[in-house]
């Protein structure tokens, strides 16, 4: 299905990736042209087919609730854009 | 020294022969010489490699060595290395080190292997071209205008010019066997749930799997050894014995049952890698192994099913890629909205973003049904295709791309043409099972690969069949006179 820059643009904002104005033209149609060759799926007879998450059908594996990590808070936050007091900074979110 | 494989530096470090020190510099020494042209490394850690040498050297002699210890390998720069940078090829990670080492890191350092540095890629392993990295394209050791594919083509293309004895790399869609194929080496991406993905920087969960490309079958055998294994810190790793794949290398292949799908064989396969294929198949027979006609019916779904799953599965991983805990981080932002979304638009490159957008627009609301489920449906019917398939035959065998190779510039414009590069071994990744490519042939002074596919866990099997044609053939062995 072909898409419009409408739909590109609330795409985008979904996935929280800015676009500029200039490129939303090729954006879309390089999507589109991806959706119709994805289109070719819904041909395919699927009825009473199981949908397959992973392939050879494994289930969620479970452990004891028990701590297994260490505090590594230091380190983890050695490579952060900016932290302070062992907290992550963002721009201010409430007044 | 660089000609030697896995096995031949082994046997000569055991014997005392070399140093891993020697080694170590010789390989690094090779990086540096050519490695401006080729550009199959983001990073050399020269330092770290020299010290895990000289370790290595220090192993054998105190007789704590193993079989690998000592030799020199390159990392694809998807694996977590902990103290080396991890970049996925992009500029949202093009400052990042790792504070742990993935799991295949570790097995590796435990078996005493030295890391040369990390291999360049596709941005986060999304391309078959190599050419959507933040670092610049990787080129062809064979010929300098082509791609070496992708995306683990800086690993395939280190290996076939001997700047590494052996690499390792990952496999979403054809990742390890279509550059292996382009590159004239031996690629191999395990099952599903063979080689723990932890620490490997995820793409698309449900089909990612790490392995090994290396000169030979046997050498992948040796490293496979290293790699596979239960890892209770991946989810999805499967908790099943790890044979000696070295063991059954040397059986005969009397009386094995091929399976070529009539599917791998129609229109868009170009006529010179169809010949060498033809005649990998007759070697085979020569050998004692039997062809039988199969089915895969729905080949030509595989692409579309996968670029739901795929870009479905990275918009989803990819989100935490948002400029606060690790990562690129946009400069000002006014607020928390325009920190994320600058972050990641700056960060990313446009395939990857391409894919975010596709993959956020199927899981939707209100499309998950016609996309992601329908998908996951689609690919039951292909891993329906090869249980039928596996019914009949012991292994599958075909071309591992279309053509042997295209040039830099040649697809970049056009996504769905490179796209469709991955038609036969996008369908492995689908149903989750092992495939191989092996050096088969040239066409055009480039290098092409046999596909072989086996049945859930049969690497060991793949792994036989792919040396005992190396015993009979020389495609393995030559590599591109310029690297000579």
């Amino acid at each position: 299905m072909a898409l419009d820059k409408d739909d590109v643009t609330k795409i985008a904002h979904l996935a929280r990736l800015q676009v500029d104005e200039d490129d939303i033209p090729q954006i879309t149609e390089r999507l589109s042209s991806i959706l119709g060759m994805i289109e070719q799926l819904q041909a395919a007879p699927t009825d009473n087919i199981e949908p397959m998450a992973h392939p050879t059908d494994a289930t969620q594996r479970l452990r004891q609730d028990q701590a297994t990590e260490t505090d590594q808070r230091d380190q983890f936050q050695s490579i952060a854009p900016a932290t302070q007091d062992g907290l992550y900074l963002v721009p201010k979110v409430i007044d | 020294m660089h000609t030697n494989t896995l096995k031949a530096l082994s046997t000569m470090l055991a014997a005392g022969d070399i140093s891993s020190q020697e080694l170590t510099q010789h390989f690094l020494d090779r990086i540096k010489q050519f490695d401006g042209e080729l550009n199959s490394f983001i990073t050399v850690a020269e330092e770290q490699a020299m010290e895990q040498a000289k370790a290595a050297d220090q192993a054998r002699a105190s007789g704590s060595a193993g079989p690998l210890t000592g030799v020199p390998i390159a990392q694809k720069d998807i694996f977590c290395t902990n103290g080396v940078k991890t970049t996925c090829a992009s500029k949202m990670l093009d400052s990042f080190i790792a504070p742990y080492n993935a799991t295949v890191v570790e097995k590796c350092n435990q078996a005493g292997l030295v890391n040369l540095g990390k291999t360049n890629m596709d941005e986060f392993a999304m391309g078959s071209s190599n050419e959507t990295s933040f670092y610049g394209a990787v080129k062809n050791p064979w010929n300098k205008e082509y791609v070496p594919g992708g995306s683990s083509g800086g690993s395939a293309a280190a290996v076939a010019a001997r700047l590494a004895p052996a690499a390792t790399g990952t496999d979403t869609g054809g990742s390890i066997r279509q550059p292996a194929s382009l590159c004239g080496i031996t690629g191999l991406k395990p099952t599903y749930g063979r080689v723990s993905r932890w620490g490997m920087i995820a793409f698309a969960s449900s089909l990612d799997q790490g392995g090994p490309m290396t000169q030979t079958a046997e050498d992948a055998a040796l490293m496979l050894n290293v790699m596979a294994g239960f890892d209770p810190k991946d989810s999805t790793s499967t908790d099943i014995e790890v044979p000696d794949y070295t063991a059954s290398l040397e059986q005969s292949l009397e009386g094995l049952r091929i399976g070529l799908p009539k599917q791998f064989f129609e229109k868009g396969l170009d006529a010179g890698v169809e010949k060498v294929i033809q005649d990998a198949i007759a070697q085979y027979e020569k050998m004692g192994a039997k062809v039988v006609d199969i089915e895969l019916p729905n080949t030509h779904l595989s692409i579309p099913a996968y670029y739901v799953v795929a870009p479905a599965e990275a918009s989803s991983n990819l989100s935490r890629f948002d400029g606060v805990r690790f990562g690129y981080r946009c400069e000002n932002p006014v607020d928390l909205e325009d920190l994320y979304k600058r972050s990641r638009e700056e960060g990313f490159g446009d395939e990857v973003q391409r894919r975010i957008l596709i993959g956020t627009y199927a899981l939707s609301a209100g499309y998950y049904d016609a996309y992601y489920l329908k998908a996951q449906k689609v690919r039951r019917l292909i891993k329906n295709d090869f249980d039928q398939a596996f019914d009949k035959v012991d292994v599958i065998m075909g071309p591992t791309s279309p053509n042997a190779g295209f040039k830099l510039g040649e697809k970049a414009a056009d996504p769905v043409s490179m796209y469709l590069s991955d038609i036969y071994t996008i369908s492995v990744n689908m149903a989750g099972l092992p495939g191989m490519s092996l050096p088969a042939g040239e066409s055009g002074g480039l290098p092409v690969g046999l596909q072989i596919i086996g049945n859930y866990f049969d690497e060991a099997r793949l792994l036989n069949v792919g040396h005992q044609f190396q015993q009979h053939t020389h495609w393995h062995s030559q590599l591109p006179a310029a690297f000579a």
